[in-house]
């Protein structure tokens, strides 16, 4: 499901940008030139070393995203209403977590590896989809993210898959083959709820309200204020821009909420007929920062669990750690 | 102890220590491409890959990954460093000579002589 469509970069990063004086100004030029016809970029081509950069930090935290993603849905899994949606459930989790290791593997054809991505992740140094610091509170929760918060996620994988990174680029098609499922369950449990009794749709509208500003910040800080786009789009890394991506995902889902006779929590939330856009009140950015700074809800529950995951089970990774696993090694090749 | 909403989670006894865990190189194994071969007398096609202590544990993490929504016969794994390539700088070397037409069906005009000689013969038979 989950391409955070935002990706988060510490402040102090961009100052490194000089590297890319560095680079050899005729191959980048030959570079951007096969972006600008549409070719594919490949593990073992040249490219710029900002561009290396930020397609390990994106693919990273996406893989990353992936993977914590699954845990506030998963805590669902034994508490989930009846037999097929349990079943549908388990399915979608698995594929979250083979998700994550497609991401890993298109990660790691850029040179980092994966024992690295993860400590990273554990430190905190690198960051996932900030949505999956709240809590899972009931399972019309459940019902939320499955539906809309994977629909965003669509929105924003659908868009980087036409990027200029081949293995991103094939990662993203099965993603997005797969993903198609996850929205279909999910918005098949919301209308569930929202055509049930007054205690269900009650229980909808409470999630509803709790999550609207999470996915509302789910695309990141508004244009004006996230400046560093226009190289990214330019080499095909981010293919459209935060706002266009949450008008485009506003226009998409909005009326599919409203017309189940559900509101959303915000007065100002109108489409503009003469624009086009969608308008609505900003939703409170210095919370969305506080909360990627690692002062959310579930932030330390998330990492303390994944911490655990690593802990507990190196027994068995070394337990079965044979002379391959030593031997010649390489990244993975495409 | 933790106050988790999950209460699987709130069995774990997290670490509260904040120690910080590190994962050595190399923990994750080795890297394997994976070939899928959707259906009998189909090539294998190379659809990723995975992390696994040997090749028999490997081809088990490529079902789980991709055998597992559509449609599989077969899978075969080996080891991403046992993969020789070319360099993708040298991918001109594959440029076509555009005179190369000796090599193509196309470059062989068989019915034109075929029809040639046939209206030859029936020229002659009609005399």
């Amino acid at each position: 499901m989950y391409g955070g469509g935002y990706i988060f970069e510490e402040p102090n990063r961009v100052q490194q940008r000089e590297e890319q004086l560095h680079d050899d100004p005729e191959k980048l030029a030959a570079f951007e030139m096969r972006i600008a016809k549409g070719e594919k970029i490949e593990p073992g081509d040249w490219m710029p070393a900002e561009y290396r950069r930020q397609l390990i930090r994106l693919i990273e935290q996406h893989a990353h995203s992936e993977i914590i993603g699954a845990l506030p849905e998963g805590t669902w899994i034994t508490r989930a209403p009846g037999f097929k949606r349990k079943l549908a459930l388990i399915a979608k989790v698995q594929d979250e977590i083979g998700h994550g290791q497609l991401l890993y593997n298109a990660a790691e054809t850029l040179g980092k590896s994966r024992e690295a991505m993860i400590n990273d992740l554990l430190s905190g140094k690198s960051k996932y989809s900030n949505v999956f610091n709240y809590p899972a509170e009931t399972w019309a929760d459940v019902t939320v993210i499955g539906f809309l918060i994977d629909a965003a996620a669509i929105v924003n994988q659908v868009a980087n898959a036409k990027g200029s990174y081949g293995p991103y680029c094939r990662a993203l098609d099965r993603i997005c083959y797969e993903e198609s499922f996850h929205l279909k369950q999910g918005h098949d449990a919301f209308i569930e709820l929202a055509t049930g009794t007054p205690g269900q749709k009650a229980m909808l509208q409470d999630a509803l309200n709790r999550w609207w500003q999470p996915i509302m910040h789910f695309f990141g800080p508004p244009d004006k204020v996230s400046g560093h786009s226009e190289k990214l789009m330019q080499w095909k890394v981010k293919m459209a821009s935060n706002d266009d991506m949450r008008n485009q995902f506003l226009e998409a889902y909005v009326p599919k909420i409203r017309e189940l006779g559900l509101t959303l929590p915000d007065p100002l939330l109108n489409k503009n007929e003469e624009t086009g856009r969608w308008e609505y009140s900003d939703p409170d950015w210095d919370l969305f920062f506080e909360v990627i700074k690692g002062n959310g809800p579930c932030n330390k529950e998330r990492l303390d669990v994944r911490k655990w995951a690593e802990e507990h089970g190196r027994w068995i990774r070394k337990a079965l750690m044979k002379e391959e696993a030593f031997g010649k090694k390489a990244m993975p090749v495409a | 102890m933790n106050d988790s909403l999950d209460p699987r989670i709130n069995r774990l006894k997290l670490n509260k220590t904040d120690d910080p865990c590190k994962v050595e190189e190399g923990e994750n194994w080795n890297v394997f491409e994976v070939f899928h071969q959707e259906k009998r007398g189909a090539h294998h096609e190379h659809v990723g890959c995975v992390h696994a202590p040997d090749a028999g544990l490997a081809l088990v993490f490529a079902k789980e990954q991709f055998g597992r929504r559509k449609k599989c016969v077969n899978l075969w794994v080996v080891r991403s460093a046992d993969i020789l390539a070319f360099d993708v700088e040298d991918e001109d070397m594959f440029a076509n000579n555009l005179e190369k037409t000796y090599r193509d069906a196309s470059g062989f005009k068989v019915m034109e002589k075929i029809n040639k000689f046939k209206a030859q013969a029936k020229q002659a038979n009609d005399k």
